[in-house]
């Protein structure tokens, strides 16, 4: 009997033990970050750092504008930890964090992040909404997770983004060995029982050129007159030799012909490009001389788009108006040919694209200052802009804060089952923004009381053994430290002097139960804050 | 009997329930001015008026969403008799000559209320899509996300009386009806089997505690919106206030169906559905424009009769409850029920006994409003082909919906990309349309 007491009285030390490592600094090895600065040590690339910082500082000199001042680091890892993985820093990270030498602490978390597979399953998840679209699709003939799985493989691989644009667009082969052809199958036309080839245009067109030449599709662009209905169907027609039988994707030949919608009747168009054609492949099936076309690097509208996009996945705002727009020559701040051009000189680097943006002084701007932020600071990026957290985002930081170790590929398999279910469910209840990511809408009266008053967050917040807030509760040392865990854990700071006045004497004096309720409060508090629905 | 179908229109004529004509009018200006009373005109324009807002556009719409897409032939348009029913009978309605499937007896009574489109018509063969051009009246396109008939009706009749949300789907299925390019503010607000409470609207802890936990936001409000001008354009307090308004709004009590009689709650059945249903007339009673009410499972691949058997079981009583019932509360006239799926069924029953997906031809029933009931539109094929007579787009749908509601179905809304679009791009069905 006693050797069973021992073995029970030892897995309760362990565990508590293991909490509390996961508290306050740990020296676990397998658990700690390497913070390498990886790139952005080398001159060359802050070469090209200190050419945007200068791009936009003349611009804020121009403008009469002063630039907010440089954000706590923690706020931008935060920031970086939102964008590339769609959750907050854990507890257990931002400890380590705090004990590295500030010089290149950031550089390191984010060289850090791009190795976490978080990252690229996140943005695997995202970019796909514009390769893919939101549904479902029709079943068998489309594998939504196989392309999501390779995706994210070969963005945690740094695979060049030309390549996995031309496997795309290209790819030929069974959906299933060749995941990548389900950007094609995603369009398969079940009356045609073949792949759309307008679909695919307005695909290729918006999700590689930020461009929305949809409406050339049944006529001449009525709002932009350089886009004929032309243009849209001879892009059509690289795809008008695509054929599918059941799961398997390939090239046939014959003519595309394409149904004249205004006027009746059908017409037959040869393939072109609508712009810079000298750049076409001479060779090649139709799909592999768009792709060829469309990725080679003097094909600076490719690069503009993905950097665009890229900056708006990390800013939640796009560096041009829109992340796709009517025309080409929309305008931008001259940082986008900067980054254009170093993206097409790198051989379509994603890797060091996200660093770069990442380095530049706008992203490690404050979103406040001793001078209040206007909308004028936020319109030319002399100040990080208040923008609000996707729905996966919102509650991936919720999940993230209620546990104060990390939930990533490490986790035990329950845990990131947990998070993952938890996770659809409240992005279901909550609404999911669709394709269309970038569209800043209010929040809604639905949405504020499923942060109110839903099961996912109350659950995560609630005084339950497995929550960050009972356990802070447990093994804080002190009341003031326990009000400092709680904030690191949900808004990645520490609380000012007013917070951490008042919830300290809330907690004052309280033991037990009485004591993990408060916490608990405080836990739901944060959760329900304007800062943590916002990326700031 | 026959004075049950022959009601009073508001215009004076009679409007027999049979036909879903009206078979006789006399104007009252007309009458006066024959009469040689025209001095009397001020009083025939006040009298007239008066039987405008009488008899005035519908103002709110309940959607019985079939979800899975229900036969055509085991509901609103049975071919008895054929090779294709495959044994399902039909029974014959109050309105003469329209027959619907057996099992539809209750519905079958309130036939003069309701009118039927049995040739619609779709090239949307999968659930998803055929749900959202049954939901918005467009195909789906990438370029931009249709708004919802609810979304539509909510945007055009603002309301600011009303704490709860005007636009509800009970029991969403897995595309419930969103506000699309209007905005999240138009999507639906989901909820649950009336039986249960309505999700998230009661704090997870007691008043006092909930109240202090407000109040301690203030505190985190407070640092984070120093030195920010336009933190105070997050909407976040605004959007609280009214959640908060809601949370303790009378109007919450509109889902609790258990206030009802017991004998309302059984004419509607006690089923997931039926009480839907009935949460959809207290809903639209406290001031919601568009209800939703979901009965999911019609995809019936295998063993299509006993699906649709036990579905029609609960259908029935529900549809049939809900028209009674606002009739009896005077409120059909202004209220249009639609109920419809994404698609119908193959007319030729699979090796498993089941019907596949059916864009070709398919059914809708649709009453209330200025909609003339015992009215059929157009005819599917009895030996199955695809071709159905007087083919209706789905869009006619909509627009016959928002024309029945006052709405100018051709005005357009601009999409984020300055593209204008149509309410609908249909033409309303006149057959359909009093």
């Amino acid at each position: 009997m006693w050797a069973r007491n021992l073995l029970f009285a030892g897995i309760v030390i362990a565990g508590v033990g293991v909490l509390r490592t996961s508290l306050f600094p740990l020296d676990t090895k397998a658990r700690q970050v390497t913070f390498d600065p990886g790139p952005t040590a080398n001159d060359e690339f802050q070469a090209v750092v200190q050419r945007v910082d200068a791009a936009f500082r003349t611009g804020w000199a121009d403008e009469g504008l002063t630039p907010a001042p440089l954000a706590p680091d923690l706020i931008v890892a935060r920031r970086l930890s939102l964008a590339l993985t769609g959750s907050v820093p854990s507890l257990e990270e931002i400890r380590q964090f705090e004990a590295q030498p500030p010089e290149h602490r950031v550089d390191g978390w984010a060289t850090h992040l791009l190795h976490d597979r978080r990252f690229a399953d996140y943005f695997a998840d995202r970019l796909s909404r514009a390769y893919l679209g939101t549904e479902d699709g029709p079943l068998i003939v489309y594998r939504k997770r196989r392309f999501l799985s390779w995706l994210s493989s070969e963005i945690a691989k740094n695979t060049p983004y030309g390549q996995i644009v031309r496997e795309m667009i290209a790819g030929r082969g069974l959906n299933t060995d060749t995941p990548a052809v389900n950007f094609i199958a995603a369009t398969y036309d079940d009356v045609k029982k073949a792949p759309d080839p307008e679909k695919l245009a307005v695909r290729v067109s918006r999700a590689f050129l930020g461009l929305r030449i949809d409406c050339a599709q049944c006529h001449d662009h009525f709002l932009e007159p350089e886009w004929k209905q032309t243009h849209f169907q001879a892009l059509a027609a690289y795809f008008g030799q695509t054929r599918q039988v059941v799961t398997h994707v390939s090239d046939a030949g014959g003519e595309y012909h394409y149904e004249d919608r205004v006027q009746g009747g059908t017409h037959t168009i040869e393939p072109s490009v609508p712009f810079l054609p000298e750049l076409l492949p001479s060779g090649g099936t139709r799909r592999e001389q768009l792709a060829g076309w469309l990725t080679d690097e003097r094909n600076i509208h490719f690069a503009r788009a993905t950097v665009n996009r890229v900056w708006a996945m990390m800013f939640n705002r796009p560096l041009r108006k829109r992340v796709e727009a009517q025309t080409l020559s929309e305008p931008a701040p001259p940082a986008l040919d900067i980054l254009a051009a170093d993206f097409a000189a790198h051989n379509h680097d994603l890797h060091r694209l996200i660093l770069l943006i990442a380095s530049t002084e706008v992203f490690r701007l404050d979103s406040t200052g001793p001078e209040v932020v206007t909308a004028d600071h936020e319109q030319s990026w002399a100040a990080f802009p208040l923008t609000r957290l996707r729905p996966e985002q919102v509650i991936g930081t919720v999940l993230q804060a209620a546990t104060v170790r990390t939930i990533n590929q490490n986790s035990h398999v329950i845990v990131r089952l947990s998070r993952y279910f938890g996770e659809k469910n409240f992005v279901t209840r909550y609404g999911d923004a669709g394709d269309d990511e970038f569209d800043h809408s209010d929040e809604t009266i639905p949405q504020r009381l499923l942060m109110m008053n839903g099961d996912l967050v109350d659950k995560q917040a609630r005084d339950e053994l497995l929550n960050a807030s009972a356990q802070i509760a447990i093994l804080a040392p002190d009341d003031r430290t326990a009000v400092e865990a709680a904030y690191l854990a949900v808004l990645t700071r520490r609380p000012t002097d007013p917070e951490r006045d008042h919830f300290t004497a809330k907690l004052a004096g309280t033991t037990g139960k009485e004591r993990q309720g408060r916490l608990a409060d405080l836990f739901w508090v944060l959760f329900n804050s304007t800062e943590l629905s916002w990326n700031h | 009997m026959e004075s049950l179908m022959r009601t009073q229109n508001a215009e004076g004529g009679t409007r027999n329930e049979e036909s879903g004509l009206v078979t006789s009018r006399l104007p009252r200006r007309g009458f006066l001015a024959a009469a040689g009373l025209a001095w009397l005109t001020p009083l025939g324009t006040r009298l007239a008026r008066a039987a405008e807002k009488d008899h005035g556009p519908a103002k709110s719409v309940i959607v019985l969403w079939m979800g899975g897409g229900p036969s055509q032939l085991e509901t609103f348009d049975p071919k008895p008799g054929t090779d294709i029913a495959a044994g399902t009978r039909a029974i014959d309605t109050a309105a003469r000559g329209v027959q619907l499937a057996a099992g539809l007896e209750q519905l079958a009574d309130q036939m003069g209320h309701v009118g039927l489109v049995r040739s619609l018509v779709s090239l949307e063969g999968d659930h998803e899509r055929g749900t959202y051009l049954l939901k918005t009246g467009y195909r789906p396109d990438p370029t931009v996300v249709h708004p919802s008939i609810g979304a539509i009706v909510c945007h055009d009749f603002p309301d600011a009386g009303v704490d709860i949300p005007r636009h509800v789907s009970i029991l969403p299925g897995q595309w419930p009806a969103r506000g699309g390019m209007l905005g999240a503010e138009y999507d639906a607000f989901k909820v649950h089997d009336p039986a249960k409470k309505v999700p998230d609207v009661t704090p997870t802890v007691p008043a006092d505690r909930f109240d202090t936990r407000l109040k301690d936001l203030d505190v985190v409000e407070g640092a984070f919106a120093k030195g920010r001008g336009q933190a105070g354009a997050t909407g976040h307090r605004d959007t609280m206030d009214r959640a908060r308004r809601l949370m303790s709004s009378e109007q919450l009590r509109a889902f609790d169906v258990s206030r009802e009689s017991a004998s309302i709650r059984k004419e509607y059945g006690e089923t997931p559905f039926g009480r839907g249903c009935l949460a959809a007339r207290r809903l639209l009673e406290v001031g919601a424009r568009c209800v939703e009410v979901t009965l999911d499972g019609w995809d019936s691949h295998a063993n299509n009769h006993q699906i649709h058997s036990r579905l029609v079981g609960v259908l029935d009583p529900a549809f049939a409850a809900l028209l009674r019932d606002l009739k009896t509360r005077d409120m059909l006239r202004h209220t249009v029920v639609l109920c419809v799926g994404e698609f119908g069924r193959t007319p030729i029953v699979n090796a498993l006994g089941g019907r596949d997906h059916w864009p070709h031809t398919f059914s809708a029933a649709i009453a209330g409003g200025r909609i003339r009931g015992g009215v059929v539109v157009g005819e599917s094929d009895p030996a199955g082909g695809k071709q159905p007579k007087e083919p209706v787009p789905v869009a006619n749908l909509h627009a016959t919906i928002f024309k029945a509601l006052g709405i100018d179905w051709e005005k357009t809304l601009k999409t984020p990309i300055r593209r204008t679009i149509r309410r609908s791009e249909g033409t309303p069905i006149k057959e359909l349309l009093s």
